[in-house]
């Protein structure tokens, strides 16, 4: 078996949610050793959020948990407790990186900011997630997946001109800030493989945002360099392509989304069977597009060929003529292509209390050094005796420890 | 805000990835973004371009846009310094500009023999290569990974096609709105009572795949470092959006559900909204997670009488009822300035805050503290202030230490300094039309010059 990419990594992992177990999943699921933390009898919060198994509330199987803890062992400690947090510097030794999302006043108030890991393993890299940063009026503030959104993305660019702004699904800006924590990590430890100085990485979940590509961070500039605010327009009528057809048209069973504008009508009038209704090559220019005449012509072709196809259809329809055209896939349909089965995109891993179950996989492959399942999430304090055996504690030292609420 | 850049003291010390050398051949936004993050933590990221053919998207929707077209609004399409387009517009479009700061530039004909063996030529000196076009772009070239480890043995090469550099899709065509479409997303947002066909674009996923194919690099910088070996590295775009939509699949797979779009809404926590402020298009988001959440609500609000109906009190009570609940929180922020309410309910421990637009972004007090803004003065842009780092290094605090970078700005560096090109040598790469600060005059929207001579290349590239 090839070895991992980060085999010789050892993260202390205390973080909870999404944006900090994301990204010690990504260093885990490459190869990095991770010991997960938790809380004594409650466990990450992440434990009791949803989906479980039948709806029914299960700390060992929120499907949420399993997906962002596999590859992780799992341990439990009280950092409120003076031996618990002896425990903690015990196990901090021979540590690369520890990484916390707790809000900014914890680590300091328990007594383990960086200052003091660090005189502890001047060789650590501390990265240290929050809403807000560590810094700033705004630091000690909640957030949610939602006001992230508005505070932090192109919100008001998404939805109809005459409704409210509308956030992405889910929560992919947790999780997308987790990645980007782990970009800042690894090059902190490549640096700190070549020079031996550890520090302290400071990432703010608003921030990840601000600096994504994702649009905010392009319309930011944008508004320095006009002065013009960006706001919603609707569909239809794309902000970076437009030209018609453009956006989401339904089919027989579903939908599909497409790219106009002159560069793409080739194959756009391709895909459509090559109507020739729509032979002039004024539709296929920029001002042909905009003209309301042409519009309804070209709309008109493309819901008659679209009510005769089904999603499928189109898809390969687009295929064949290289158009950029793709179906609005369900997420059973996502887990059932066949691409991402040739692929092998979904993973099947069993669990002690979850049981087998289909699980999203890598999310890049590299050929040497692969994307690998070891172990699944950890059950809450399962590697307690491993990890402390190691340490030279014994199964009476460690009932003890649980009776005094340590562990 | 901090100082101006250009002043030159705060990049001094060593940065993370002082040393990394990167052959970036990305284009529009999803490759560009993953070279912008290693440049930002300090890798020298060579952008290799050509003044024969300018890819789609990148530096401008299109590369020379005609005065028709600088009328419209738009900021991704007309986003340049006071709407002009200038002498170079490639240079001065927000859409390229944000993401090539800290990035170096050089110009090559890499579709003539000469050229591409140039390109190799650098390969050999740099440790990645990093290219994000249609599959299989790069081989026809002769930069297949099988051509590249030939100059350099344990080059790191990063290809980031939609679909990836296997199965049935691997030739698809797709920007990053059919990444979302296929990978489940796009299905999965939008108003909760309105089709499909009212969603709107979204561009999360060039987000999710440059940022996974940044990480990815440095996972593998970590792995030649230790062991000396080099490799390939295949990010299929669609691949880094799925795992970001975990809890969607895993109940998928364990319940056989297939969740529906929330809107704004939320799984559990009620109520939860985007609600209309005082003034023209804008808003406050509002999420309530728990009892103590709502009473603090309650106590903002005045405690008006509605809020003491008995269906109201619990939380599964409120999450049954927020059609009505909605109406009822409207009717009380559109009487206030989005951010009153924002302060009103953080006071009370709710989690509040408004929509926010540029304007806001930039005066805010908590970004302006924390210097998230940082000001570069740009030849052919002016000064203007850029958003800045998406982290703060204490060791080594990485900044826009340069400026984005113009259509061949570095290439006496590179040539010369680099590649170790002789003033002669140089001067005919010059006249050859290697070199040089200007697409050919042939190229007004994009793609390649009209007498470019050289292979056939790819006109439309994979997005993202």
């Amino acid at each position: 078996m090839n070895q991992q990419a980060l085999s010789d990594v050892k993260v202390l992992d205390l973080t909870w949610y999404i944006a900090g177990p994301y990204c010690t999943k990504l260093l885990a699921d490459y190869g990095a050793d991770v010991i997960k933390i938790e809380r004594p009898g409650l466990g990450d919060p992440c434990r009791r959020m949803g989906p479980f198994p039948q709806d029914q509330p299960d700390r060992e199987k929120s499907g949420l948990f399993l997906h962002l803890n596999t590859n992780k062992r799992g341990i439990t400690l009280n950092l409120k407790r003076e031996t618990g947090k002896a425990i903690f510097m015990r196990l901090l030794q021979d540590v690369d990186i520890v990484v916390e999302s707790f809000s900014p006043r914890v680590m300091h108030s328990v007594g383990l900011d960086f200052p003091a890991l660090h005189a502890a393993n001047e060789k650590l890299v501390m990265l240290r997630i929050s809403n807000f940063g560590q810094n700033g009026p705004y630091r000690d503030r909640k957030l949610s997946e939602l006001v992230l959104s508005a505070m932090g993305t192109s919100m008001k660019t998404c939805g109809q001109p005459d409704r409210e702004p509308l956030k992405l699904a889910g929560n992919l800006l947790q999780y997308q800030a987790g990645l980007v924590t782990a970009i800042a990590g690894m090059a902190a430890l490549v640096c700190c493989r070549a020079t031996g100085v550890g520090q302290q990485v400071d990432v703010s979940l608003m921030e990840t945002c601000l600096g994504s590509i994702d649009r905010r961070a392009p319309s930011l500039l944008g508004h320095q360099y006009t002065g013009d605010i960006s706001t919603r327009i609707g569909s239809g009528r794309g902000g970076t392509m437009a030209g018609c057809p453009e956006g989401v048209y339904p089919c027989q069973d579903g939908y599909f989304d497409v790219v106009g504008g002159a560069a793409w009508w080739p194959r756009n009038f391709a895909m459509l069977g090559s109507p020739a209704k729509l032979s002039d090559p004024g539709y296929g220019t920029m001002e042909g597009q905009m003209d309301p005449r042409r519009q309804e012509d070209i709309l008109t072709a493309l819901y008659t060929w679209a009510m005769a196809h089904t999603k499928q259809q189109v898809w390969e329809a687009s295929g064949r003529a290289r158009a950029a055209a793709a179906p609005l896939y369900s997420i059973e349909e996502v887990v059932s292509d066949p691409h991402f089965k040739e692929r092998g995109t979904f993973v099947e891993i069993d669990h002690a209390e979850a049981g087998l179950l289909r699980y999203p996989g890598a999310s890049f492959r590299p050929t040497e050094t692969p994307w690998r399942v070891n172990r699944p999430a950890p059950l809450l304090g399962e590697h307690n005796q491993e990890v402390y055996g190691k340490l030279g504690y014994t199964e009476e030292d460690l009932a003890g420890l649980s009776k005094a609420d340590v562990i | 805000m901090s100082s101006d850049i250009n002043a030159g003291t705060k990049s001094d010390g060593r940065l993370p990835l002082t040393g990394v050398r990167v052959v970036d051949m990305t284009v529009v936004w999803s490759g560009t973004f993953a070279t912008m993050l290693l440049a930002d933590l300090g890798a020298e990221v060579i952008r290799v371009e050509s003044t024969q053919f300018a890819p789609y998207g990148t530096r401008g929707v299109v590369v020379r846009p005609s005065p028709a077209l600088l009328q419209t609004r738009g900021l991704m399409t007309t986003g340049y310094p006071d709407r002009q387009a200038g002498e170079r517009p490639w240079n001065r479009i927000a859409l390229f500009n944000v993401h090539a700061r800290n990035k170096l530039s050089m110009t090559v004909g890499y579709m003539q023999p000469k050229g591409l063996d140039l390109v190799k030529r650098l390969v050999a000196k740099s440790d990645m290569f990093i290219e994000n076009n249609a599959f299989g772009t790069v081989e026809r070239l002769g930069l297949g990974y099988e051509d590249l480890k030939k100059v350099k043995s344990d080059i790191i090469m990063v290809s980031m096609p939609g679909f990836g550099s296997s199965g049935p899709y691997r030739d698809r065509v797709a920007l990053g709105r059919h990444l979302e479409c296929t990978a489940g997303h796009t299905l999965l947002r939008g108003y909760r009572d309105a089709d499909p066909t009212w969603t709107t674009e979204v561009y999360h996923c060039d987000a999710s795949a440059g940022a996974t194919a940044a990480f990815a690099a440095l996972v593998a910088l970590h792995y030649r470092n230790r062991t000396g070996k080099g490799q390939f590295i295949d990010v299929a775009q669609v691949e880094t959006i799925i795992p970001q939509l975990g809890e969607f699949i895993m109940d998928y797979t364990m319940n056989g559900r297939v969740q529906q779009t929330l809107g704004n809404r939320h799984t559990t926590a009620a109520p939860c909204g985007v609600y209309p402020c005082r003034g023209e298009d804008r808003w406050v988001a509002v999420t309530v997670f728990t009892d103590e959440e709502w009473q603090g609500m309650c106590r903002a609000m005045g405690n008006p009488s509605w809020t003491a109906a008995e269906r109201f009190s619990s939380c599964s009570g409120r999450w049954d009822n927020q059609d009505e609940i909605d109406v009822l929180i409207a009717e009380w922020t559109k009487e206030r300035e989005d951010f009153d309410v924002m302060r009103l309910l953080q006071a009370e421990g709710v989690v509040a805050g408004p929509v926010m637009d540029e304007r806001d972004c930039y005066g805010d007090p908590h970004l302006q503290e924390r210097e998230f803004f940082e000001q570069v003065n740009h030849a052919e842009c002016g000064t203007h202030l850029y958003p800045g780092m998406s982290w703060k290094l204490s060791g080594t605090p990485c900044h826009i230490r340069k400026p984005p970078c113009r259509l061949g700005e570095d290439n006496e560096y590179v040539y010369k300094s680099v590649l170790g090109v002789s003033d002669q040598e140089y001067a005919e790469l010059e006249k050859e039309g290697h070199i040089g600060m200007d697409y050919d005059p042939s190229i007004t929207v994009y793609g390649r010059a009209k007498a470019s001579p050289g292979t056939t290349h790819e006109p439309i590239q994979n997005g993202g």
